[in-house]
């Protein structure tokens, strides 16, 4: 039991510790640096949407803390320092906090991989959210490349989910209590 | 304090419900949205924080920067000699028709004096880096390392040593946006080099090749001519190149022919680019028709 790796999820019957506020915000900050810099050719195709992800994270695991207000205003924040349509990233955003939401309780049934999926579902619907916008607005169609990125962002789920709840996991000496 | 996230009792208070929440939400990016794309009242807004984030970016870019200088400062000594060998015999190439030009210039200037017809547009370039291509993935556009403090202007012309690269769109303090001529919202008022038939060439978004519209079937064109600016816009100086035409397909029974072509300068590619000196201020556009309903032009950025 002590020789539990410590890459790997929470197994059912840990309990976390309560998320840090001031985590949450960090991480929610790091994913929109992740977004920034300016990248292209086959970097940008297969860049996922950190930010997203990051969000999708904490409002499966944490909906009290992040809701979707705080992920319209990410998103707002999101659209400005692509300085392209104001609202496209935060109705996009807003429906994926919603979205969340409302699958929380069965993604967090599955194991890991098997929510890879779904996130990829959840995240392809966001990017499809953009596309919508972005193509009644008049811009042409994106290439195919386009969902790329939201497929690389579930590949990375698993990662995401160890990482960010690391701070979370029990410390040994209270597991060996 | 709260040790584990469990859903609370249905009787405490937690606000507006999540589908209340997301549609208020939904409304309030749908207002957004619809008051940037039409009104372009946020402008200034981006502006700010554009300029705000830019050390942010800049620092980000580090890293990369920092890899290529290295990658430079060991470039071998034979590569530099070649480069340089090459660039002469280059110059030398060109030297006949650049001491041509001189004279044809004051000819011209002769000719078009006779004529009286108003002088041609010469002024000062700047030019500048590319800093990066923009991230989305719906717009054709790039970013430079020049901009208002150096006398950059939206609506400049931004070409590359081999023709037309686009359009200088928005100018921040030290960076600018420039449109490519591949943009679908771009239009560059061209002429046919060898025939003089005059048109405008649209971009046609990433991956695909921009076309001439409204082309008669029976316009005097070609696969292989090449494209050079008009100058009829007041943006783009005349007489710079712009593309080739690919494909020419005149089918009987259409109103116009599909021409397609291939734009010259390394549109995404060239790493350094020209911002030409503002065009002279194009003439006030006459007086339309007060009753007439003319459709809206598009967003002001094509010019003329």
């Amino acid at each position: 039991m002590a020789q539990l790796s410590t890459f790997a999820a929470s197994r059912p019957e840990e309990i976390l510790l309560p998320a840090r506020p001031w985590f949450v915000l960090m991480t929610l900050f790091l994913g929109l640096l992740g977004n920034l810099p300016p990248v292209s050719g086959v970097v940008l195709a297969l860049k996922p949407d950190f930010l997203a992800l990051a969000l999708l994270y904490w409002c499966i695991r944490e909906p009290r803390l992040i809701g979707v207000g705080f992920a319209w205003c990410l998103g707002l924040l999101m659209d400005v320092a692509d300085a392209t349509v104001f609202g496209q990233h935060a109705l996009a955003y807003a429906v994926l906090a919603y979205a969340a939401e409302y699958f929380r309780r069965r993604v967090l049934r599955f194991p890991l991989w098997q929510q890879a999926v779904q996130v990829a579902v959840l995240l392809l619907f966001c990017a499809g959210l953009v596309l919508l916008v972005r193509v009644v607005g008049g811009a042409p169609l994106p290439r195919w490349t386009y969902a790329v990125g939201p497929l690389v962002g579930a590949f990375l789920w698993p990662v995401v989910t160890v990482l960010l709840q690391w701070p979370q996991r029990p410390r040994r000496s209270q597991r060996e209590h | 304090m709260r040790h584990i996230s469990v859903e609370p009792p249905p009787f405490f208070h937690r606000g507006p419900s999540p589908l209340a929440r997301l549609a208020f939400f939904s409304l309030l990016s749908l207002a957004l949205l619809f008051a940037d794309t039409r009104y372009r009242y946020l402008e200034n807004i981006r502006q700010a924080v554009v300029t705000a984030l830019y050390p942010l970016q800049r620092v980000l870019q580090l890293p990369g920067e920092g890899l290529a200088y290295v990658a430079t400062y060991f470039s071998s000594q034979r590569a530099l000699a070649v480069d340089n060998t090459e660039l002469k015999g280059r110059l030398l190439a060109d030297a006949p028709s650049l001491q041509g030009y001189r004279s044809l210039e004051q000819e011209n200037a002769r000719l078009r004096a006779l004529l009286s017809v108003e002088a041609r547009f010469r002024g000062a370039a700047t030019a500048a880096e590319v800093l990066y291509s923009g991230r989305d993935p719906f717009t054709q556009k790039l970013f430079i390392d020049k901009g208002e403090s150096a006398g950059v202007q939206p609506g400049q012309a931004v070409i590359d040593e081999t023709g037309v690269v686009g359009q200088v769109t928005r100018a921040f303090p030290y960076m600018a946006e420039v449109t490519l001529v591949t943009d679908k919202d771009h239009a560059v008022p061209v002429k046919v080099e060898r025939s003089g038939v005059r048109s405008v060439m649209y971009g046609a978004g990433s991956g695909r090749l921009p076309e001439l519209r409204f082309l008669s079937p029976n316009a005097e064109i070609q696969p292989g001519d090449r494209l050079v600016t008009s100058g009829i816009d007041g943006t783009y100086p005349a007489g710079l190149a712009v593309a080739q035409v690919v494909s020419v397909e005149r089918e009987t029974g259409q109103m116009f022919a599909r021409v397609t072509c291939r734009p010259l300068a390394g549109v995404e590619k060239s790493p350094h680019v020209l911002v030409l000196g503002q065009a002279a201020a194009a003439r006030p556009r006459p007086e339309e028709p007060a009753e007439s309903d003319a459709p809206r032009k598009g967003r002001g950025k094509r010019r003329g």
